[in-house]
């Protein structure tokens, strides 16, 4: 692999229209056969790492169309294919013309995916020759069969080859096809992948809406237990590739008129669009199942969470490690003081809170505890920041768990029976009735959201964002950083906190586990793939991440996917700070932080030097419209 | 609020409609088996009468007065699954499956696949395991876990958690749905009760389990500290987790009780190596015992430093089942330890359901997973799946048409009634609070390193409470 | 009349509440610190004094020889976490952030070390030729953790060079959790241990006829010094330590000088690596057992080390970790003990974060002074 196709290509990401003109296309024999073989050989490894993982193995229950493809193939399928793409993508630069493809480049692909595939064969046969169980776990029989198909080991040798060849032969040939079949094939496929993996939810969503006639739908589309039917695929292909044909064009004009609003009508479309959304949060989940609505509540504790450290990381630029304190400190709070069977050290006269008194003192004791770990640590530099509030964190977790305050804590035996929220009397919010959970969280979500877009907005929010791109420009401006610093730790610790009060609600119980550092990392690592500084994103990267992958504590919604959750999270977080650092959703004026080079560059290459900057990042800026008024 | 009606009440209308619809569908599947068969008479009364079948299909799940009905367990108070001829029996494994605790799960959760191969179909029906749930050993991931089992009516029992913090949130769920959960590794006393005829605080009807409680263990030690070894100090370690440091304090509690003196209590973090400090903590008061109930590798570590530190030269040390694995008695330097746990003589024992000896699990283990089983409570988990599964059979009848009725009220009275039953662990009786494990606790003394078997067979302490 | 308002004037009333509130600190945590060790000696010369009957009535004092084994345990952790920090530190002078992911770097060490010493034992060769064996192995785990090294410098971070400073901290977090997160997945979430070491190694010799020391503790002793020694030639006396130190000062300069600032850092991450190699199998040997996480917390204790020496300073990060290490082992029963504060070496983490916290609060240069590179990174 070689960091120079790196180079350029990053900058090329925010450049999608191709020139007009085309150079024609090159000789199939005029290869860069160094880079082929490289890429060759990088997807072997992989391939090779995959199957060493177990993953295929694992997943190979997890049906996705039955009975042909199951998810632990595409864990090895879909790479060659990719790679194969890849292999020939080139930097395509405004104003400049760049080749046709052409033979060249599916040849390109085949020889990357044989490569590949011989990977695979070569460990097809020192699997079946060479015990390496001792160190590798997973060097089994069981994975000898997958590979081998489930026949004799030469034909798994043998089969390897023609099956990388194959799909890196379809990837080199995704070059070949227009920009609209290229989009509908990878809707079509798409769609089949994405029902297939949300077949929970469909099926808990199917359920509520029986009235209408879902449940047929859902027989049609799903085989009994696991996987869509073979006829389901095929409609749900034909259905994605349409819209992607038809719908997409629509949704794209709709998309440009609401961009092309101005004044009053654009504030009034934002606020019909956050209606929508809100009614539907509000209606949908009386619809949805258990499972749905566990995973809602999920979602809606990290987004909490992920909304107060993007405050503190996202707006203030303060890197926080060890923010998972505040979540343990209002879990705690929440639930000494709600608890029926408190520690033994506590006066007998403190009576028991109720669930919203105590918030009360969850918030005081919060900001307090943001106040005592910001104050040390804002005048360090940012790593020095992140190494301590990583141990503040590990201090706060130690001390819960320590005997010493076990009296008042539980130590490891945690602070039990604690009881759900009532709300007026009406009815008890605890974790048996998810649905109520999600509403709690949703709630707070709400108050969250609406705290963070006015202070974004507020003088307060401007001063973050001013410490964050320049400390020492925005302290000579006048800014109190000390004072803007604190604050975004004590309203980065109350979000947090409310979260806290609600898990130990929800749950029941708090336990010192809860609240490990990875925690922390996960939070920022939710922050950074959703896009940091931006509400809609963080709310995306908690929905991706945690809904479907799952928090350190929380299985999300590829349950499969448990033992490589933390793995996906790490290549997640390299690959977004390489590629994409300023996340799914990005925030325009963070992203301009970022690639401000870039964007000089491709002004340049545009001919537009002069050009201000606003000019130049109006053509890029998706994001920070979401759901939200901008 | 036509939707609230729907989802608030699962067992009336939820379950009515899904009922119904299943039965269309069986009746679809019959009539083309019918047809099939060439039998005219049959195919037309099914087809022409097909409503009134559902109608009286759906009476004698309910009320299971049907002739056919075989005698099965269970007043039917708890509702009832139908499982149509040709799909399976759903239960789940909830075990830690990722994180620090896997090693203790996992090999639970391969046991309960091994259990369910074994054991073979239920009245002809084949058993599914569906995908392995992960309680990631704390009390969220519990809750997930149980809601995701919950949600799906058809799942006839759980067998799990590892962790009793994961079991004290998914309980109240598991015992609400009105099926069991079995569990082959949670020792708190909370979860049923304190042995004296009080339930336990977070004790949750069709909660029973496998594995012994603490307070069984802390005292078999303490007594066996006190009287047999005859010492008469002792301090305790733990390492942070409920499970250590629940056992410690049962330890400590009893052997103060009987009369020892505790000279230390003191705790470690999860990934400390040096155990240098902890241990001269310890040492400050020379006790005579140390009993450290924790996991590889932080056990190692105080195996392997404790008579380098002063004061604890001549201590006796002493652990119990975390540590009574195969890779920790391999040490050289835990020769001479006594270990506390469930008995494990598993040798000659055969599990009465499945016909297995605990010899033939380990083999067919380790040729699964090419490693010896990485705790010792594998026997309580294949324990819990026959016996769930037992329960289940005991509790289910094929009804007229060919459907598998599981009563859940049934699978609890199994369970509640179940006593003399061989297993794996020995011989189990549940007790009102769902205690089945094999009380039975012994202590063994480990004396050669290269002898696993033979360690764990010399045992010099056996506790059964009366 | 009022003061006019002066830029000056204004941040200094601004900084008022924040300055007296962490001189607070430092005086609360210099009294605690202080107190402690007063009631300690006090319980030292007469265990039921009347302060420490009152505070700590269970006191009982230490032993010498007590004392003398915590703090060989405390040094030889300590030597480790040096060895470690050295890695860090030396990235940090040259690159100007923290390789969250060194500690990681550290746990191949230790890994490869098991595999292949357990490999040597299965043969046979670990007992009939144990000194070939162990510097095959540590050959081995050298070269693993120094690729490891140079791998993650060219993927992560080289692209990297010149975005924002909190981008590579991150990416380096990331790198840190996919290393530990294959190593679960292809070597599986267990502990694992070395095989037993001989006797003559591992068994405790008189040592200057008063010191009692287990002869692997000596052996991380000695170890971290030649290396110490090794490290310090190599940055002081030879050409490539020279250039390491000019593209710590200036990248650019450096490179005008002729310097291959690329091939340099590099070697930064090479050299650091082998540290870490070093420190994983002596960690293997001393404590006979890793896993996955097995550099995780080491890792932030040597970072932490790295900082309280003096970060970028080679023999700060030494000094750093052997004090880090001592404080560790030591300052539960010597400081919190005495408070009555029960089951304090479940606070050892905390303690090492708050030697961190408190060295930070009253020197933030570190206790010897940053060195290697004279940029301003604040």
């Amino acid at each position: 692999m070689s960091t120079e196709d790196r180079g350029p290509s990053m900058s090329t990401a925010f450049i999608e229209e191709p020139s007009d003109e085309e150079l024609p296309a090159r000789r199939m024999l005029d290869q860069d056969w160094r880079k082929v073989f490289n890429y060759g050989l990088l997807l072997a490894l992989v391939l090779v790492f995959v199957a060493l993982t177990n993953m295929p193995v694992n997943l190979d229950h997890r049906m996705l169309i039955e009975p042909i493809f199951s998810m632990g193939y595409l864990s090895l399928f879909w790479l060659p294919a990719v790679f194969g793409l890849v292999v020939c993508r080139e930097p395509v630069l405004a104003g400049m013309p760049s080749h046709a493809k052409g033979s060249r480049e599916v040849l390109a692909g085949s020889l990357v995916g044989l490569i590949g595939g011989a990977g695979l064969s070569v460990l097809t046969f020192l699997l079946d020759n060479f015990n390496l169980r001792d160190p590798l776990v997973n060097w089994s029989p069981q994975l000898l069969e997958l590979l081998s198909f489930q026949r004799d080991t030469a034909f798994g040798i043998a089969i390897w080859l023609p099956v990388g060849l194959v799909l890196g032969t379809f990837g080199g040939l995704a070059h070949l096809l227009s920009a609209t079949v290229r989009r509908m094939l990878s809707w079509a496929f798409a769609s089949v992948i994405a029902f297939a993996i949300f077949e929970t939810v469909i099926l808990d969503l199917s359920e509520g809406f029986a009235w209408l006639g879902a449940e047929w739908l859902v027989e049609e589309l799903y085989f009994i237990r696991g996987g869509l039917t073979m006829h389901g695929a095929a409609v749900l292909a034909v259905v994605g590739g349409l819209f992607a044909a038809f719908g997409r064009d629509r949704a794209h004009r709709a998309k440009e008129r609401f961009d092309a609003l101005e004044g009053t009508s654009r504030t009034r479309a934002n606020a019909i669009g956050l209606l929508v959304v809100a009614a539907a949060l509000v209606i949908l989940p009386l619809f949805l199942g258990g499972i749905t609505n566990e995973l809602l509540a999920n979602v809606g504790l990290f987004v909490l969470l992920a909304l107060g450290l993007n405050i503190v990381v996202g707006l203030a630029g303060i890197l926080d490690l060890g923010y998972v304190a505040f979540f343990a400190i209002g879990g705690y709070t929440a639930g000494i003081l709600t608890t029926t069977n408190r520690g033994e050290s506590w006066p007998d006269w403190m009576p028991q809170f109720y669930w919203g008194t105590a918030l009360v003192a969850v918030v005081i004791l919060a900001a307090l505890a943001g106040l005592f770990i910001g104050a040390p640590v804002i005048r360090m530099r940012g790593d020095y920041l992140a190494i301590v509030t990583l141990g503040f964190g590990e201090i706060i977790r130690l001390l819960f768990l320590s005997d010493w305050l076990g009296g008042y804590t539980g130590a490891a035996q945690g602070v039990t029976n604690i009881p759900g929220v009532q709300v007026f009397g009406l009815a008890t919010v605890k974790g048996t009735d998810p649905r109520a959970v999600f509403y709690l969280v949703l709630f707070f979500c709400a108050i969250a959201i609406y705290v963070s877009w006015r202070l974004e907005r507020s003088r307060l929010g401007r001063a973050w964002m001013a410490i964050r791109e320049d400390e020492s420009v925005a302290e000579a401006m006048g800014i109190n950083t000390v004072n803007a610093k604190l604050m975004a730790f004590v309203v980065g610790a109350v979000l947090a906190s409310f979260s806290g009060a609600i898990l130990a609600a929800k749950v029941g119980s708090v336990f010192p586990n809860s609240f490990i550092i990875l925690v922390s990392i996960v939070i920022l690592v939710v922050v950074i793939v959703g896009g940091m500084g931006n509400i809609a994103g963080v709310i995306v990267g908690s929905v991706v991440l945690i809904g479907i992958l799952g928090g350190p504590r929380q299985p999300g919604l590829l349950q499969e996917f448990s033992e490589y959750k933390l793995l996906i999270y790490g290549v997640l977080l390299i690959w977004m700070m390489l590629k994409r650092p300023e996340g799914l959703v990005p925030n325009v004026r963070r992203t301009r932080e970022l690639h401000q080079d870039e964007y000089l560059q491709d002004a340049w290459l545009r001919g537009e030097i002069d050009a201000d900057s606003e000019h130049t990042d109006d053509s890029h800026s998706n994001g920070n419209t979401g759901v939200l008024p901008a | 609020m036509f939707t609230c009606g729907i989802n608030n009440n699962p067992t009336l209308e939820g379950q009515t409609m899904e009922r119904t619809r299943k039965l269309l569908l069986l009746l679809a599947a019959l009539a083309l088996f019918a047809v099939a068969c060439g039998d005219d008479d049959e195919a037309a009364t099914t087809g022409d009468d097909g409503d009134d079948m559902a109608e009286t299909g759906n009476d004698m799940a309910e009320t299971g007065n049907d002739s056919e009905m075989m005698d099965h367990l269970g007043d039917g108070s708890l509702g009832t699954i139908t499982v149509e001829p040709g799909a399976e029996v759903q239960i789940r494994s909830l075990n830690a499956l990722t994180g620090d605790v896997a090693l203790f799960g996992l090999p639970i959760h391969r046991a309960i696949e091994i259990a369910v191969d074994d054991y073979g179909d239920i009245h002809g029906f084949s058993v599914s395991l569906g995908q392995g749930l992960d309680d990631l050993c704390s009390s969220d991931g519990g809750q997930a876990a149980a809601q995701t089992i919950v949600a799906d009516e058809q799942i006839a029992g759980v067998v799990g958690t590892s962790c009793s913090g994961a079991a004290v949130a998914a309980a109240p769920l598991i015992s609400e749905a009105g099926i069991v959960m079995i569990s082959g590794g949670n020792t708190s006393p909370a979860l049923t009760s304190d042995l004296a005829g009080t339930a336990g605080e977070n004790y949750n009807e069709g909660y029973y389990r496998t594995a012994h409680n603490d307070l069984y263990q802390g005292r078999a030690m303490a007594l066996f500290v006190f009287n047999d070894l005859g010492l008469t100090t002792a301090a305790a370690i733990h390492d942070g987790d409920p499970y250590t440091q629940g056992l410690a304090q049962a330890f400590v509690d009893a052997y103060e009780e009987i009369g020892g003196e505790i000279t230390g209590f003191a705790g470690i973090a999860k990934g400390d190596t040096d155990m240098v400090p902890v241990l001269t903590e310890i040492a400050a008061a020379s006790p005579q015992a140390l009993f450290f109930p924790i996991f590889q590798p932080e056990g190692n570590f105080i195996a392997a430093q404790a008579p380098g530190v002063a004061g604890l030269e001549d201590t006796q040390l002493l652990a119990a089942d975390g540590l009574l694995v195969a890779g920790y008695l391999a040490l050289e330097e835990t020769e001479g330890m006594y270990f506390s746990g469930p008995d494990s003589r598993f040798g000659e024992n055969v599990n009465q359901s499945t016909g297995k000896s605990a010899v033939d699990f380990t083999s067919a283990y380790e040729s699964l997973h090419g490693e010896a089983p990485t705790s010792p409570f594998w026997g309580h988990g294949y324990d819990a799946t026959a016996m769930l599964l037992d329960a289940i059979e005991s509790a289910s009848y094929v009804d007229g048409d060919g459907n598998l009725v599981i009563d859940k009220a049934g699978v609890r009275e199994h369970l509640d009634g179940l006593t003399g039953y061989n297993g794996l662990i020995g011989l189990i009786n549940c007790d009102a609070f769902g205690d089945c494990g094999s009380q039975k606790v012994t202590v063994i003394h480990h004396l050669d390193s290269n002898d696993f078997e033979g360690s764990t067979d010399n045992v010099v302490f056996e506790y059964a409470p009366s | 009349m009022p003061p006019p308002v002066t830029a000056e004037n204004n941040k200094l009333n601004r900084r008022l509440g924040v300055d007296a509130f962490l001189t607070f600190m430092r005086v609360v945590m210099s009294t605690f610190v202080i107190l402690g060790l007063l009631m300690f000696i006090g319980q030292q010369i007469d265990p039921d004094n009347f302060v420490a009957s009152r505070i700590n009535p269970d006191a009982t004092g230490l032993t010498a020889a007590q004392f003398e084994g915590l703090v060989i345990s405390g040094l030889s952790q300590g030597a480790m976490y040096g060895l470690i920090a050295l890695g860090y530190s030396m990235v940090y002078g040259v690159l100007g952030f923290i390789n969250f992911a060194h500690g990681e770097v550290f746990m191949v060490g230790a890994m490869t070390g098991m595999i292949t010493s357990n490999k040597l034992d299965e043969s046979g060769a670990w007992e009939s030729n144990f000194l070939l064996s162990l510097l095959f192995v540590l050959v081995i785990a050298i070269i693993c953790s120094t690729l490891t090294a140079i791998i993650m410098e060219r993927v992560a971070y080289r692209p990297l060079r010149g975005s924002p400073r909190l981008i590579p901290l991150i990416t380096s977090i990331g790198v840190s959790f996919f290393i530990q997160n294959v190593s679960v997945v292809l070597l599986g979430p267990g502990a694992k241990s070395y095989p037993t070491l001989p006797e003559w190694l591992s068994k405790k010799r008189e040592l200057l006829g008063f010191v009692t020391i287990e002869g692997t503790r000596l052996m991380v002793l000695v170890v971290a010094a030649i290396s110490m020694v090794a490290l310090w030639y190599l940055v002081e006396r030879t050409k490539i330590g020279k250039a390491m130190r000019a593209v710590a000062e200036d990248k650019e300069i450096a490179s005008l000088m002729g310097i291959n600032v690329n091939r340099t850092i590099v070697t930064t991450f090479a050299v650091g690596g082998a540290m870490a190699g070093v420190a994983g199998i002596l960690w293997g040997l001393l404590f006979r057992s890793v896993v996955h996480t097995t550099g995780f917390l080491p890792g932030i204790k040597a970072f932490s080390a790295a900082v309280v020496g003096g970060i970028g300073n080679m023999g700060g990060a030494m000094a750093g970790g052997i004090t880090l290490g001592s404080a560790e082992s030591v300052a539960p029963l010597i400081l919190l003990e005495p408070w009555g504060i029960d089951g304090v070496s479940q606070l050892k983490d905390a303690v090492a974060f708050l030697v961190l916290i408190f060295v930070l609060l009253v020197k933030p240069t570190g206790l010897f002074g940053e060195r290697l590179s004279t940029e301003d990174r604040a």
